[in-house]
């Protein structure tokens, strides 16, 4: 080490050089992260979903796969209807206000959050922390539900409840109603999942 | 450059070629002298000692299990089940390597935890030694990592939901939480190019920062020297001729003969796990990760592997009620200070203020996200545990009597909130994990007032040995 004074110049051009590394180096950096964003050939993935719900009786649900999400169709009785009535005093959201452009389409932002009263079209992934819920559609008392129980959705990651229209009920972690991805009704029965307008 | 040195005349080969070495690579000499033969660690450290040694035994044994699956494992989404069972079932002696690996994961938080606990036991995260926890924690950290990405890569009903749900925490951030669960997936759901990117942090991202970790924990604690039962630092008394520590003695052989016991008593328990419960009854190796995954189905329970537990727990407890108990908790604490606090008045305005705000962000934003901060807390917490401690002595055997009292419950908390993290929710067990979050919790944060109570034992000079 020597004991000569600081040469301030030597510093200044110490300090730009590191400066000019930095910014290089963060440069660089980009491309490397802009690698982990969905490829090229994910983005495309995401086509339209048809499904046939002619065979859907009253009280049943289909399961289809759009985008690698299950999208749920229930054709709900008369009596499950109704129980929307009963459970829009205990659910969060009974209108469906929070986010409605990311979760409900104006079509369905009504009491049955649906375009046809009777069938409900929902993405079946809790908005807590992603879980896919169980259909749990008898009423009545159940196991981890309560006695009051109208029929609906039970996930079991965090015990969030949804009633059949989708919609989360008070005081769980799930802080929104399930999702109701665009879609349209090609004929009284064929379903058009993932677009809603006519193209 | 230290000059070569001559072999005597008459020396043996042997002698001729350790020189030979010696000449052309002293850094190996002086290393086995720093870290093993004139390491000087204190006398009568106790079995709470053998555990850094054993940690290091399953993190060798993770890094060979691991290259040895790697060869045929298939990081791609319709080939990955297949090939985890193709291990087991076909590949010669696959069963054994695989089950090393998981049961190795399990031994690996066990022995980690117990590591840990002893540090809280003995107060040796005191300084000097605030770096060689605050490496420990980032270890901790990175094994956290490796064991969450690890698991998704069998490709089984568990690790797809697990990961799934792991992922959207990172959604609940606000503002960027969805671009960055976006970024971290690499697709809009949970699929071939998540298990891809997890399969090179798994393999070799973390492993490499894992190592370097280790290497500094380990350095830093020789620099330091290691803590004991009594908590006092044993280089306040060196023989005066020599400079070592009194109550000092080598590592090698000292501690090695130490830690070879310890080493096969571990593996003993190891092996009847491996050969005999290897899944350890749905613990180690969760019965739905025997089902290949399926993104339109969740497992009617799913839970994380035993050792996330408690931290689960935590998440699970932050229901709207609890942010509104937080609520509480701020606002009291907040009155405490302005009404019995001793700090000057524009301070007791901050105070006021801060309070506010924070409660005005505890209502704004969800009480989802909240779960998220709650989880993330109770480990980064872990990180000012040196400066949350303010109690006169280090170890725990001079502390007040109560104080054990104080321990005895957070542990008993803790492995409440762990089971409570696997069971299935209820009203009743919402509100356990509620108040063994607010104990968890408490027991830090309250830490630097309640660490000062009480009547301290003296503290010996020299430690405390029996020889046997």
């Amino acid at each position: 080490m020597s004991n000569d004074a600081i040469d301030p110049d030597r510093r200044t051009w110490i300090g730009i050089a590191c400066g000019a590394g930095a910014i290089g180096t963060a440069f660089v950096a980009v491309p490397f992260v802009s690698s982990f964003a969905p490829s090229e050939r994910a983005k495309a993935a995401g086509a339209a979903v048809e499904v046939d719900i002619s065979a859907l009786k009253p009280g049943q649900m289909q399961t289809v796969e759009w985008r690698g999400k299950p999208v749920w169709i229930l054709k709900r009785t008369p009596e499950q209807l109704a129980s929307l009535k009963k459970t829009g005093e205990q659910v969060a959201d009974p209108k469906s206000q929070r986010n409605p452009g990311e979760l409900t389409p104006e079509y369905a932002r009504n009491e049955h959050r649906s375009r046809k009263p009777e069938i409900l079209v929902a993405v079946g992934i809790c908005s807590h922390l992603g879980c896919s819920p169980s259909a749990k559609l008898e009423a009545g008392a159940q196991p981890s539900l309560p006695d009051d129980w109208q029929g609906g959705f039970f996930c079991p990651c965090h015990g969030s409840t949804f009633d059949l229209a989708g919609r989360v009920f008070k005081n769980k972690p799930a802080p929104d109603n399930l999702e109701v991805p665009p879609h349209m009704y090609l004929s009284d029965s064929r379903l058009l999942i993932g677009e809603d307008k006519a193209a | 450059m230290a000059d070569f040195k001559q072999a005597p005349a008459g020396a043996s080969n042997a002698d001729k070629l350790t020189l030979w070495t010696q000449n052309r690579f002293p850094t190996a000499f002086d290393a086995y002298r720093v870290h093993m033969s004139e390491y000087y660690a204190p006398k009568a450290q106790n079995i709470w000692y053998v555990f850094g040694a054993l940690a290091i035994l399953v993190l060798v044994m993770q890094i060979v299990t691991g290259i040895f699956l790697v060869m045929h494992y298939k990081p791609d989404a319709s080939l990955a089940f297949a090939s985890v069972e193709y291990i087991m079932r076909d590949v010669p002696w696959g069963w054994l390597v695989r089950y090393m690996h998981s049961t190795g994961a399990s031994a690996f938080f066990i022995i980690v935890y117990l590591h840990m606990f002893r540090g809280l036991l003995y107060g040796s995260y005191r300084k000097p030694r605030e770096l060689v926890w605050i490496f420990g924690v980032a270890i901790f950290l990175c094994l956290m990592g490796e064991a969450f990405m690890g698991y998704l890569l069998p490709w089984g009903q568990m690790s797809y939901w697990g990961a799934q749900v792991i992922i959207n925490l990172f959604a609940a951030i606000p503002f960027v939480g969805p671009d960055l669960a976006l970024l971290i997936r690499g697709d809009y759901v949970v699929g071939d190019a998540t298990l891809n990117r997890f399969f090179a942090f798994h393999v070799i991202a973390i492993p490499l920062v894992l190592l370097g970790l280790v290497a500094a924990h380990i350095f830093a604690l020789h620099d330091v020297g290691s803590n004991n039962p009594d908590g006092i630092e044993i280089k306040d008394h060196r023989d005066p001729k020599t400079g070592i520590p009194l109550d000092g003695i080598p590592f090698h052989p000292y501690y090695t003969v130490h830690d070879i016991l310890a080493v096969s008593v571990f593996l003993i328990i190891f092996s009847a796990i491996i050969f005999f419960a290897p899944e350890m009854g749905g613990y180690f190796l969760e019965y739905n990760n025997f089902i290949p995954a399926d993104p339109l189905k969740t497992p009617a329970h799913i839970a994380p592997v035993w050792y996330f537990t408690p931290y689960y727990s935590m998440l699970r407890a932050t229901t709207d009620p609890m942010v509104n108990v937080f609520c509480a908790i701020v606002g009291l604490a907040a009155l405490l200070a302005v009404w019995k606090g001793k700090l000057p008045g524009l301070a007791k305005v901050g105070v006021v203020i801060a309070a506010v705000v924070a409660i005005a962000l505890l209502k704004t934003f969800d009480a989802k996200f909240w779960g998220v901060v709650v989880m993330g807390a109770a480990v980064m917490i872990l990180f000012a545990l040196p400066w949350l401690d303010r109690s006169p002595v280090k170890s725990i055997r001079y502390r007040p009597g109560w104080h054990k009292a104080v321990y005895g419950v957070f542990v008993v908390v803790f492995f409440i909130l762990g089971w409570l993290g696997i069971e299935t929710v209820s009203d009743g067990k919402t509100l356990m994990s509620q108040i063994g979050t607010v104990y968890y919790f408490g027991f830090f944060l309250l830490m630097p007032w309640w660490s000062q109570l009480g009547e301290f034992k003296p503290v010996p000079e020299r430690v405390v040995f029996q020889a046997h």
